[in-house]
């Protein structure tokens, strides 16, 4: 099976996966899939449903420890430190890489706590500062000026596309470097879509951010580059517009042009 | 020819068979419905008689012919206390375990298998069990502490599984949110899991508590009393309990027709008493759920 | 650029102590369970200086105070609990299951929020008022239907014994008529059976490992209460001959005469071996009931 992936240029990595697998039991989710993610750019990852994606992006931030029989061999360097060590902190490697999740997650509690909670759950804050941040970050997220009355009433009143702009704060607030999305906007309207795509084109400016989304125009609208995952194997990964316009291989090509979904 | 879709209008026997079938189903349910009611019936109505103020706040008098069941009410009340001490952190601890930290395995199982069958040991059993560790080992004496460590041993696999029903039911996104932004698994579970869970598990403790309350064969032995004529003053000493005192009252009375009477009073107010535990679960939770509603 | 690397190991330290503490509790089941099996024989063992285990197991005779020749055989009390226990099943298993048919398949969701709580009501009854109930309702109408000099007898036991198992069997049986997969219902009502036949034919033979399991339930249930068979049946040491004769069941003769035993005697150790022989009765039937609901589990899954 032809594969085609573009190298970058040492200085730029933030995220470098090296012969990946993960496996479900004995089931092999994720097959040798080899990448590097630049920093401070959007990278996205496509492919059919059930190819893995989600799989591997809570790889990144090991949310897959939580899934008892799920194991992974390789290595994924962060910064040039294995996450997958002995020795790493999974809270500190968490708050350094954060994850929205498909389904907006608001927890029942009041805006500005949910706010806060990654900030009271790391270290004691002073009041003050964690007013700051809060209004900070909702302000990145494009949420304050719809918000900022109520911050003390329930998160589960809010609409669903400002519950996932809350929980983009939510996971803002803790100062992380890398965001992962997780399909992000498939469970929200067209508008709310518009509106967390817009965002996501604003936090490349300061962090590295990593989509997965089943839908192509999304990918090509919001990413710089982009990763095409095909039964748990890596096919293509190439800037957005080469993938797009002319990709290198033809499973890419009939992936992005509807043959098969 | 095109075949009629609508009902004939006599029977085939299959119809019958139907008509029957659910009459008889009907009537089982009714005829439970009916022993029930006519229970709740009789102690109301010949318990009622009984039952004053004077009858609520004594304690027995003449040999228990006469005077009220004070005693009882508050020896329960307490013996019910030191088994929610006992049983309900332990229990959710427990429960803690098995939903938020266990994976499947060997020893979970086997966790799992103990407290399906500790709920199936015999209320006696836990009685002689009591007498033994509690009574003779331990050197707590027939008391009111000892009583209460063996209801709560009885009431602690009931309590488990309720607590776990309870955190069963809070969204794993919650979890993965917390545990997302940086929390540790126990700062993930104390923030956001239990205060959604702690409704639940209350509401299981006081049901698990009113079952607890009615037990008359484990503190037979472990501390309750025949008849005394005050409330305990120490964990160490004896007390009067209601199911116990109407045991004695229904059984062991030389003068049947009186102590009949204060027996049905007995009955009623334990009766009441645990309806009450019952309702007050279900406004526990309502309480507390409310809180997160908008 | 943050590392990620662990800067201490207080954290994890924490961390897996709090786990300990949460297991530790855990494990107390497991500890609890093994404990009481284990000061059950350890106090039973000494009766057995005194006693052959063979006359322990085989004789009739129970009569530990006799001052010429105590007698502990406790063969009359199993029969007794055998006798009163079965009676119960005979009446609660038939009335239960077709409450839990009424309850999954014939009640609308209003009738079922109604009922399930009654239900429940039921299990909360403390044994103690079902025993009073045997000596005031149930025992006089029974004296008077089959003109006794009192209705203290197993069948007694029995009615009121099925009225505290009833709760276990709807609620297991129902559950698991619940568990039937909806596809077979359609699929029998498709090929023209109608609900009668559908419940008769597919549902409750779909369902049967369930509803047996709860027969056991309930079996083990009825085998160890206490208050309700001592109140009820009038405890007369005899081998049971008939449902209208006083019986004494092993639970009772604990509750009676474990009050007055002096302690450490054989006597004392004798009703100990008694307890430790209703907790391997009610362990395997509920071990049996498990058994039997864990292989539905997998089948239904």
């Amino acid at each position: 099976m032809e594969k085609s992936y573009i190298g970058i240029p040492e200085g730029q990595i933030k995220i470098q996966v090296e012969n990946l697998h993960l496996y479900y039991g004995n089931k092999l989710v994720l097959k040798n899939i080899s990448m590097s993610i630049p920093e401070k750019k959007v990278t996205a990852i496509i492919g059919p449903s059930g190819c893995g994606k989600s799989s591997f992006v809570r790889v990144l931030n090991r949310m897959n420890d939580l899934i008892p029989e799920a194991r992974t061999e390789g290595r994924v360097l962060i910064d040039g430190e294995n996450i997958y060590d002995r020795d790493v902190d999974l809270v500190a490697l968490r708050k350094k890489v954060g994850l929205v999740f498909q389904k907006p997650n608001p927890f029942p509690k009041s805006i500005f706590d949910n706010i806060a909670y990654g900030l009271k759950v790391g270290r004691r804050c002073r009041r003050e500062e964690l007013e700051a941040i809060v209004e900070k970050s909702l302000r990145q997220a494009a949420l304050w000026e719809e918000v900022k009355d109520r911050l003390h009433q329930s998160a589960l009143a809010l609409s669903g596309g400002q519950q996932q702009r809350l929980c983009i704060a939510r996971a803002l607030a803790v100062e992380p470097e890398i965001i992962l999305f997780d399909e992000p906007c498939s469970a929200i309207d067209p508008i709310a879509t518009a509106r967390v795509e817009e965002l996501i084109h604003q936090l490349k400016k300061d962090y590295t951010v990593v989509i997965v989304t089943h839908n192509m125009q999304q990918a090509a609208r919001v990413s710089d580059y982009t990763a095409f995952l095909w039964l748990g194997k890596l096919i293509e990964f190439d800037r957005t517009p080469k993938i797009f316009t002319n990709p290198a291989c033809k499973l890419t090509e009939d992936y992005i042009t509807g043959r098969f979904g | 020819m095109t075949r009629s879709v609508k009902k004939v209008s006599e029977w085939r026997g299959s119809q019958l068979a139907e008509f029957i079938g659910f009459f008889m189903l009907r009537i089982a349910v009714y005829s439970v419905l009916f022993i029930l009611l006519y229970f709740f019936y009789d102690i109301s109505s010949q318990g009622y008689k009984v039952i004053s103020w004077e009858f609520l706040s004594q304690a027995p008098r003449r040999g228990m012919t006469e005077g009220g069941i004070f005693p009882a009410i508050v020896g329960t009340f307490l013996v019910t206390l030191i088994t929610a001490i006992f049983a309900v952190p332990l229990g959710m601890a427990a429960a803690i375990y098995l939903n938020e930290y266990a994976r499947a395995g060997r020893l979970t199982r086997l966790i799992r298998l103990s407290i399906r069958n500790l709920a199936g040991v015999p209320s006696i059993v836990y009685g002689l069990f009591g007498v033994i560790l509690f009574v003779n080992i331990m050197k707590f004496g027939t008391s009111v502490l000892s009583a209460g460590l063996t209801l709560g041993l009885l009431t602690l696999p009931w309590t488990i599984t309720a607590s776990e029903e309870a955190l069963k039911s809070v969204p794993d996104a919650y979890r993965e949110g917390a545990l997302a932004l940086g929390a540790t698994r126990w700062q993930m579970i104390r923030t956001n899991v239990l205060p959604y869970a702690i409704p639940g598990m209350l509401t299981g403790a006081v049901l698990g508590l009113a079952r607890a309350a009615g037990e008359t064969a484990p503190i037979m032995f472990t501390g309750a009393a025949f008849y005394l004529p005050y409330i305990p003053q120490s964990l160490k000493d004896q007390f009067m309990a209601l199911p116990y005192h109407l045991y004695i009252m229904a059984t062991q009375h030389h003068a049947i027709d009186r102590a009949r009477e204060l027996a049905y009073g007995t009955a009623l107010v334990l009766i009441a008493f645990i309806i009450l535990f019952n309702l007050g679960a279900i406004l526990i939770r309502s309480r507390l759920r409310k809180k997160w509603r908008h | 650029m943050t590392s990620v690397k662990k800067k201490g190991i207080l954290g994890d330290i924490k961390e897996s102590l709090i786990k300990t503490l949460f297991q530790t509790s855990g494990m107390l089941a497991i500890i609890a369970l093994m404990g009481i099996f284990a000061l059950l024989l350890y106090t039973s063992v000494p009766a057995f200086k005194e006693i052959r285990l063979k006359e322990f197991l085989t004789s009739t005779r129970w009569d530990p105070t006799s001052p010429e020749k105590p007698e502990y055989g406790i063969l009359a009390m199993i029969a007794s609990s055998i006798m009163v226990t079965t009676g119960a099943l005979l009446i609660a298993f038939p009335l239960g299951v077709a409450v839990a048919a009424y309850l999954s398949d014939l009640a609308s969701p209003r009738v079922r929020e109604i009922l399930k709580p009654v239900i429940e009501l039921l299990a909360a009854i403390p044994s103690v008022v079902v025993g009073f109930i045997g000596i005031t309702i149930t025992g006089p109408l029974i004296s008077t239907i089959f003109k006794l000099n009192h209705g203290l007898t197993a069948l007694n036991g029995s009615i009121l014994l099925a009225i505290m198992a009833l709760p276990t069997i709807i609620s297991i049986s129902e559950d698991s008529l619940r568990a039937v997969p909806l596809s077979y219902t359609e699929a029998s009502l498709a090929l023209g059976a109608n609900r009668w036949q559908t419940l008769i034919r597919v549902k409750i033979p779909a369902a049967i490992s369930g509803i047996v399991a709860s027969l056991m339930l309930g079996l083990g249930r009825a085998v160890g209460e206490t208050m309700t068979v001592l109140m009820a049946t009038g405890n007369a040491r005899a081998f049971p001959r008939g449902f209208l004769q006083s019986v004494r069941t092993l639970t009772a003769t604990i509750a009676i005469e474990l009050g007055e035993v002096p302690y450490y005697t054989t006597h004392y150790y004798a009703l100990f071996a008694l307890g430790l022989v209703l907790f391997i009765l009610a362990f395997s039937v509920n071990l049996t009931a498990d058994i039997i609901l864990e292989k539905q589990r997998t089948k239904l899954q």
